[in-house]
């Protein structure tokens, strides 16, 4: 009987490792985008609840400190022509991330007409953003613990909690984007060399283009949450 | 009859759909909508509004921009409402942890504020 119903199934996928692939990767699907898409964006969920635990933690922190928060508007300040220009650095890493994000968004666009040169320079350019954004903070990171005294267990400013978020939350985000930088340069080797092209499919393009929007989606979070609330 | 059988939805197989394809000029509009935001939020510290307006304008100018870019730059706009609900509706759980958490941390702060002074004496 069941061996019956077995043979009488539609495919007849055998139940082993070869069966388990099948099984994931047959034409029964609830999403109508791409496994590369969907599996990006699932990605992309669980990195936003480790983003969302991190900022919910420094808000229940904030929350409860008994002293003041250091003002964060003094701490990021520039010294530039003899005053000091409240969160310029920010602002330009801000704006930096942002035209990476447009640049990218023209990258997947070009992906999608086959301009194979095009898209290779414009996702090497949002690679390039994310170098100088990284190069940025690891100035501002410097800045932070050499000369302003910030560790991630006390400040000169205010409540001892600072630091430890300041670092774990910037950290983790200039490590997404050091990652993304990375897969970036990868993608754009492959569009370069035409692996696209003979598939025909410049899907993985618009796929890094996800994962590079995200950070800086991130980055809009922090910049709201951390530095100017 | 014989149609009904071999119904295909248009995007079933979707290399066969045709690829969100949008003109540059919706990416450079959608790209300066964004520097003018974050200038937006800039300026709220630039001229030192503080307390509630502060939270209210830095956290409804940070909504706005993740909008643009999850909903055009991320394509999500363009994508099928399975797929969108999949993915935007897990992070509102976030709300509940926001909500607990800020119960909870006014009252600690409540404890803290009474007893801590007493502490350090």
């Amino acid at each position: 009987m069941s061996n019956n119903q077995s043979v009488s199934f539609e495919h007849s996928i055998p139940d082993n490792l070869k069966g388990l692939v099948a099984d994931w990767s047959s034409d029964v699907q609830t999403f109508r985008v791409r496994w590369s898409k969907a599996m990006m964006w699932i990605f992309l969920v669980s990195d936003t609840f480790i983003f969302g635990s991190f900022l919910c933690a420094y808000m229940a922190v904030r929350l409860t400190t008994i002293e003041p928060w250091p003002p964060t508007s003094e701490v990021f300040a520039l010294h530039v022509g003899g005053a000091d220009v409240p969160l310029l650095l920010i602002a330009i890493m801000t704006f930096i991330l942002i035209s990476s994000s447009g640049t990218m968004a023209m990258a997947v666009t070009s992906g999608y007409k086959k301009q194979r040169k095009k898209t290779a320079f414009l996702i090497l350019l949002t690679a390039l953003g994310g170098v100088a954004f990284v190069g940025m903070q690891m100035f501002e990171w410097s800045k932070l613990i050499f000369e302003e005294g910030i560790r991630p267990w006390g400040n000169p400013f205010g409540a001892a909690q600072f630091g430890g978020f300041f670092f774990m939350i910037t950290g983790f985000h200039g490590l997404h984007v050091s990652i993304g930088v990375v897969y970036l340069t990868i993608v754009a080797k492959r569009v370069w060399e035409g692996r696209y092209d003979k598939l025909n499919d410049y899907q993985m393009v618009e796929v890094a283009g996800l994962y590079w929007h995200f950070v800086d989606l991130v980055w809009i979070f922090i910049f709201a949450f951390f530095y100017l609330w | 009859m014989e149609e009904q059988k071999h119904f295909k939805h248009p995007s079933f197989y979707p290399g066969d759909a045709p690829e969100t394809e949008h003109p540059f000029s919706l990416y450079i509009s959608v790209w300066i909508l964004l520097f003018v935001l974050s200038a937006f939020s800039y300026a709220v510290d630039l001229a030192e509004i503080q307390g509630y307006l502060r939270w209210f304008l830095v956290t409804v100018f940070a909504f706005l921009k993740a909008g643009l870019v999850v909903g055009v730059f991320m394509h999500m706009a363009w994508e099928r409402m399975a797929f969108l609900y999949a993915i935007m509706l897990p992070p509102l759980f976030l709300l509940a942890l926001i909500g607990i958490l800020a119960v909870d941390g006014a009252f600690v702060y409540y404890i803290r504020d009474l007893f801590m002074p007493l502490v350090g004496e």
